[in-house]
């Protein structure tokens, strides 16, 4: 088995966009929650062919768009300690905060790395015995298992150098947010396939249980996420609401118990500050006390001036659906990837950066 | 603050690209550099030169099939070849750590030696620099090139023309998987090998079969994509290719998957892309096909009128998307 290409099969692949065109199905509105969605559905070029009276809107879903700029200014002041190594995923490296983004940082010389994973971050602790390794942990619960590896391995070994700043974010109180700000319809969801890999598909249930709308967790290749939209098409014409899980190589029932037992030992559920939303309530991961020893904020003083807003970039309405990415003044022009003004034209998998990279106008 | 350097001024990419215009372009202005492409063509007397020059940085300096002097080599001859030279004679330049294995400096020069003669080309004038330990990294090799024109061709970044087809001259993204696999913090057991090797050969087959080769150029750092865009800059022309028909091996693709990388943007060290008159382009396949250098050529698209200066991309399943300028650092260090 090759593994990709099936999951591509071009033949398969028009058979269902036929389906989908010869229905007449209701006009919808269809939201990706996942950054890894959106740029799925540009790379593969489905917005072009499913029918025209579908609109696909991106969610909140990619981890680097949501971290707030009081976030990342926590990073921008871990490094000014003496013997700090930063490391980070690459993607976090341009994101503008209230000062400057961590690539401005590392080339007026302070230590920041870029890692693949939280294992690279540990085994620089281990090399840097006389320095203070931070790791900036950003992401969904995605990320969170492998960070909550890192720090119960930390212990284990007794790795007293290495500190992590935990930003982690939860999907599902964001969802909840979304929805019931209304600023959106949204007649279906595509759920998060990693996401859900790890809470389990069993976690989706409230969407239509408790808001009516159907939701499809699903892959990220276009068989898998046109299957999906042909599934919430399909359940809202016949107006039924119910979760599909179409991922069902990765997603079971109840998700990933090791991962969710090591994010339960580690870390407790706190508010958090995302970007776009403000704080939203218990959507956010500390580190408990049992690890305290390991949490970058209580063995540094982390805390921040007020962070500032970037001025006249709309990542924040892009973030919650209300405007697609040309809306903005700034998209372009001013606001490019190589000149990022917001998170979403930074990160390779936000909106911005989807419809500046793969939109052909 | 001062402004700094950036590691993705040297990506290949539109950061590259602008900090060569802005700044170094700016100061050395003539019409022959003014052409922007990877090597200068000029004349002597009745003579039509090509001369050309790169530096080869990659980390780390062995790796799956090939090595730094592997590259410092190959690169400069795909350079001047790129233009339709016959490449005649290297310069070699070393910057050597203090410290650096013999042992191992031997491999690089034995590897140099063998790829120069391979092409045919003699390395004939050449500096050594060693610095203290850490201020280099390892070795860093510069290599310069000459090569003679004998015809009066004119293959230039700015010369693909609406109608022409876009033929590659085989598998995409293999030296940068390559060593991206055996870099420190990433080591993943694959079986993937550098595509390093000249062109020189393939080149002089194809111009033997036809003169209606418009553009070259070797998709190295920033990968097909960038390449792509850059002709399509220089020419004031769109560019479509087919998904369907890019030749990318599995396991460069699960490579990719797993690392989330594009091979698209992914540096190639042995392939070229050219852009050619509709007419030619399958007996030119068919020919580039029976060499070694070009056994898996095919036609991946073809030029437009439409979309000036972008690249679309059809898709599989019958989308489009376009596809961009590499933006940042996509991989340090690649060659």
């Amino acid at each position: 088995m090759k593994f990709i290409t099936e999951f591509r099969d071009s033949n398969l692949a028009e058979s269902i966009i036929k389906l989908l065109r010869k229905e007449a199905y209701p006009n919808s509105n269809l939201m990706e929650f996942c950054g890894g969605h959106t740029v799925a559905i540009f790379r593969s070029g489905i917005r072009e062919v499913v029918p025209k009276n579908v609109k696909m809107l991106s969610g909140p879903g990619c981890p680097v768009c949501v971290t707030s700029n009081s976030d990342i200014d926590k990073a921008g002041k871990v490094v000014r300690y003496p013997d700090v190594i930063l490391t980070t995923f690459g993607d976090m490296m341009k994101v503008p905060g209230s000062y400057d983004s961590l690539y401005d940082l590392r080339a007026k010389g302070y230590d920041i790395r870029v890692v693949y994973s939280t294992i690279d971050a540990l085994k620089i602790a281990e090399e840097n015995k006389n320095k203070k390794i931070v790791f900036f942990g950003i992401g969904f619960e995605t990320t969170a298992p492998t960070i909550a590896a890192s720090i119960i391995e930390a212990k284990r070994r007794n790795i007293n150098n290495y500190f992590v700043i935990s930003v982690l974010k939860l999907t599902i109180p964001a969802i909840k947010k979304l929805l019931s700000l209304g600023e959106v319809k949204v007649n279906g969801i595509i759920g998060p396939g990693h996401v859900s890999t790890i809470t389990g598909a069993n976690d989706w249930k409230f969407l239509p249980d408790e808001y009516k709308i159907p939701c499809v967790l699903t892959g990220f290749e276009p068989l898998d996420i046109l299957l999906g939209i042909k599934s919430l098409l399909d359940m809202i014409k016949q107006n039924k609401q119910e979760l599909v899980t179409e991922y069902l190589r990765s997603v079971k029932p109840e998700g990933n118990i090791i991962a969710k037992e090591m994010i339960e030992k580690v870390f407790i559920v706190d508010d958090s500050d995302w970007r776009g939303f403000n704080v939203i309530e218990k959507s956010g991961l500390k580190i408990s006390k049992e690890f305290e020893e390991f949490d970058a904020e209580k063995v540094f003083d982390l805390k921040t001036e007020s962070s500032i807003k970037n001025c006249g970039c709309k990542c924040d309405e892009v973030l919650r659906g209300i405007i697609s990415p040309v809306e903005c003044s700034l998209f372009r022009e001013v606001c490019n990837p190589e000149n990022p003004l917001g998170p979403c034209m930074v990160s390779s998998e936000g909106a911005c950066a989807a419809y500046y990279n793969y939109y052909v106008e | 603050m001062a402004k700094k350097i950036l590691l993705s001024y040297g990506s290949g990419g539109v950061m590259m690209h602008r900090f060569i215009n802005d700044v170094i372009q700016k100061k050395f202005s003539n019409p022959l550099l003014d052409k922007l492409n990877d090597q200068s063509v000029f004349n002597i007397e009745k003579h039509r030169l090509a001369f050309s020059t790169d530096s080869y940085v990659v980390d780390p300096i062995f790796f799956p099939g090939g090595n730094i002097g592997d590259l410092a080599i190959n690169g400069t001859i795909n350079d001047l070849v790129m233009c339709g030279a016959k490449p005649l004679y290297l310069s070699v330049g070393f910057i050597i750590e203090e410290g650096f294995d013999i042992d191992s400096f031997e491999v690089i020069i034995d590897s140099m030696s063998n790829c120069a003669k391979k092409a045919g080309v003699n390395i004939i004038t050449g500096d050594t620099k060693v610095v203290q330990s850490g201020k280099a990294d390892k070795i860093f090799i510069n290599t310069s090139g000459i090569g003679i024109l004998e015809n009066d061709l004119n293959i230039s970044g700015d010369n693909a023309k609406p109608g022409d087809k876009v033929i590659i001259s085989g598998t995409i993204g293999d030296h940068g998987m390559a060593v991206l696999t055996k870099r420190e913090g990433i080591m993943i057991d694959s079986d993937i090998k550098s595509d390093t090797m000249a062109l020189n050969r393939l080149v002089e087959k194809m111009l033997i079969h036809t003169d209606k080769i418009h553009a070259m150029r070797d998709p190295t750092r920033g990968g097909v994509a960038t390449t792509l865009n850059e002709i399509a800059n220089q020419s004031d022309v769109g560019i479509t290719i087919y998904e369907k028909n890019l030749p990318i091996r599995e396991n460069v693709k699960a490579a990719c998957e797993m690392l989330g990388f594009d091979p698209l943007y992914v540096a190639n060290e042995g392939k070229l892309i050219a852009f050619v008159e509709p007419d030619i382009a399958e007996s030119l396949v068919e020919v580039m096909r029976s060499t070694d250098e070009g056994k898996d050529a095919c036609i991946i698209g073809e030029v437009i009128k439409e979309y000036p200066k972008k690249v679309i991309l059809k898709t599989s399943i019958g989308g489009s998307r376009v596809v961009s300028m590499l933006t940042g650092e996509q991989l340090p260090r690649i060659c």
